[in-house]
């Protein structure tokens, strides 16, 4: 019976790690004030980077290929930067854009590398019988390190302030512009790496689509979660449980698959509408979504 | 380098901006294929000559204009208020799934049955963005819920046609049975330009560019999305405004969807084959017209050739179709972050 539980657990944290990955690169821009919608063609070209770089020789460095996720990420965020903070243009629908090209460069570029194995993908450890991959520990690590640095170091205070109120933070001779462009692509290079996840470790392949709306539910987490990265982790155990309920369900239940594959999204909606009747939209950074130009309000 | 606001920016100046943008974005995407190891003059010729080449393309190009022209303007009514309906396509399938479900189930006299199928896709699409709508009173982003509720409804579709509406003639494929004949539109010779709906789509966007500029409900509307602040004191609801934006902008797509499938298909089939990404392409439109339904008249076909072009360099060229995607993306964002360029001028150096 505890064998159950745990495996469930186990599994509910794989799916969980890219949601959570992704969660936390949203947090971290949107604590500076900016919102990117964008994180489903993030993590797609994340996805495609790791990939390409991993199996373009069969020795190729997996640190490597990491690193290419971060900054295939990081490059892309960099688009929305321009666009939202140097332009002014609007945050959601620039996301949203970015979400376009994302995924149609990443399906474009990967056509190549769709069906090829993976041969040197990224080794789960062993814990007690389960496996676990790297890249959930270090999402783990990762969400507790930004929870301190966000909450108990002077950088940390900077960039919130820059979300909460840019003009006071510009009068203190913070640079608002420059602290939003590095934590756009912040997020970037971390939703780059739950498409990394995927690719080199969960999938260990690379296929058009791969991410499946799970950057959207990424988006969607971060309201839910109150923009708090510790509570991120309970957030994407929450999403990872339900996607591991689908999969074992379909099939041996009376209830049609449909209903399993659109729960995830319905339970969004259900989430998202608990957070704003309880008031919790209120959490958000208060400059959330506005450009912000010197001397205006 | 900084940004001086214009006063009064003219609409050459909008204009020639929106042009330049379109260029640029053109130009990006040459990269792009440059990139994936094509030659960018063979994919844009590849893609020229497949739409506009002959008349097969045209219609292939007048097909796809039909939704979104419907959807876009909609969408530019919904945008001016300032409500971000990002769910037509979710819209588009709920409509085609109200409309199917009228042209197979309800027992009209021929002459009703057409005209019930439109007003069963206006409804299911006004429904399904109706929720978000409400969504929105508790503070729910649109943006957010409308993505979901797309979700949603191609899971619904496939229920629908894997499950209880499963056609009886239909053997391994999932889809309907196909409509009665008095449920099906009539389309222009040898294409699959079905002429009623895009009859509809011109009254829908010249009806929504007067309501915009003429009708009372249409200034409020630009009130509540120009200035949220003065609506409130001017005693204006803004909630109202949003929920019949929302059964407009909604319904608009179902009434997109209705015509898919009674002008193409004659059955409901699964959502990728209803709908090829219109509720996405059809923001574009409504952008590229900054915000004015009439305009869609020209912006729609502009989005169309992309479209039918996409399917092109799909069979010619053998790229996926996904190229659309890079398409449209690329397009939307040079749009918006050159829309800084209409209100205001640059200035080189410090202040």
């Amino acid at each position: 019976m505890d064998n159950v539980v745990i495996e469930a657990l186990v599994r509910a944290l794989a799916v969980g790690t890219p949601l959570l990955l992704a969660c936390l690169g949203a947090i971290l821009n949107e604590r500076a004030g900016v919102v990117n919608l964008g994180v489903e063609g993030l993590m797609a070209v994340g996805a495609l980077a790791a990939f390409a770089v991993a199996a373009s020789s069969p020795d190729a460095n997996l640190w490597l290929a990491v690193g290419a996720s971060m900054l295939a990420g990081a490059a892309l965020a960099l688009l929305h930067a321009v666009a939202t903070i140097t332009l002014r243009a609007n945050q959601f629908v620039s996301g949203l854009a970015l979400a376009l090209i994302g995924t149609g460069t990443a399906g474009l570029l990967g056509k190549r590398f769709e069906g090829l194995p993976l041969f040197n993908k990224v080794a789960d450890l062993s814990l007690g019988g389960f496996t676990i991959s790297p890249f959930t520990v270090a999402a783990l690590l990762l969400a507790g390190a930004m929870a301190f640095w966000l909450g108990a170091t002077r950088s940390g205070l900077t960039l919130r302030s820059v979300g909460e109120n840019p003009a006071a933070a510009d009068v203190l001779g913070v640079n608002v512009g420059l602290i939003r462009v590095l934590a756009v692509m912040g997020g970037g290079a971390l939703a780059g790496l739950a498409g990394a996840f995927l690719s080199l470790s969960y999938r260990s392949s690379w296929a058009d689509n791969m991410t499946g709306g799970l950057g959207w539910i990424a988006v969607a987490l971060v309201i839910f979660v109150g923009w708090r990265p510790l509570r991120a982790i309970a957030g994407a155990l929450f999403f990872g449980f339900l996607y591991y309920l689908q999969f074992r369900l379909q099939g041996n239940s009376p209830i049609p698959t449909e209903v399993f594959s659109a729960m995830p999204f319905v339970l969004v909606l259900v989430v998202l509408a608990l957070a704003g009747m309880r008031g919790q939209a209120g959490n958000a950074p208060a400059a959330l979504g506005r450009a912000y130009v010197r001397g205006e309000r | 380098m900084r940004f001086v606001p214009l006063n009064a920016p003219s609409a050459a100046r909008s204009a020639l901006v929106t042009l330049a943008s379109l260029v640029a974005a053109l130009l990006i995407c040459a990269l792009v294929f440059k990139l994936a190891g094509q030659s960018p003059a063979e994919v844009y010729g590849t893609m020229l000559r497949g739409t506009l080449g002959d008349s097969t393309g045209l219609g292939e190009v007048g097909r796809r204009t039909i939704p979104l022209l419907l959807i876009g303007a909609g969408l530019a009514l919904a945008f001016r208020a300032q409500f971000f309906n990002i769910g037509a396509e979710g819209q588009l399938l709920l409509g085609a799934v109200f409309a199917a479900g009228t042209a197979l189930f309800v027992p009209l006299p021929g002459p009703l049955l057409l005209p019930a199928v439109f007003v069963a896709g206006f409804v299911g699409g006004g429904l399904w963005a109706l929720i978000a709508a409400a969504l929105r009173r508790v503070n729910v982003n649109e943006i957010l819920s409308t993505l979901m509720l797309n979700y949603i409804a191609v899971a619904l579709v496939t229920y629908l046609i894997a499950g209880p509406w499963k056609g009886k003639d239909v053997r391994g494929y999932i889809y309907t049975d196909t409509f009665p004949d008095a449920a099906n539109l009539p389309t222009l010779g040898g294409s699959q330009v079905h002429w009623p709906t895009l009859l509809l789509g011109v009254a829908v966007a010249l009806g929504l560019q007067w309501v915009l500029s003429r009708s009372t409900f249409g200034y409020a509307l630009r009130v509540v999305g120009e200035n949220p602040g003065a609506a409130r004191y001017a005693g204006l609801s803004s909630g109202r405004v949003a929920l019949l934006v929302a059964l407009i902008t909604g319904g608009a797509a179902g009434l997109a969807g209705a015509g898919e499938v009674a002008g193409i298909h004659h059955r409901l089939l699964e959502a990728g084959q209803i709908s090829l990404g219109y509720g996405f392409t059809a923001v574009i439109v409504a952008w590229l017209a900054r915000g004015n339904p009439a305009l869609c008249l020209i912006t729609a076909p502009v989005m169309g050739i992309i479209l039918a072009g996409g399917d092109i360099l799909k069979i010619d060229l053998n790229l996926p179709f996904r190229v659309v995607d890079i398409f449209s993306g690329v397009i939307l964002l040079c749009l918006i972050a050159s829309e800084i360029f209409v209100r205001h001028r640059v200035q080189w150096g410090r202040a």
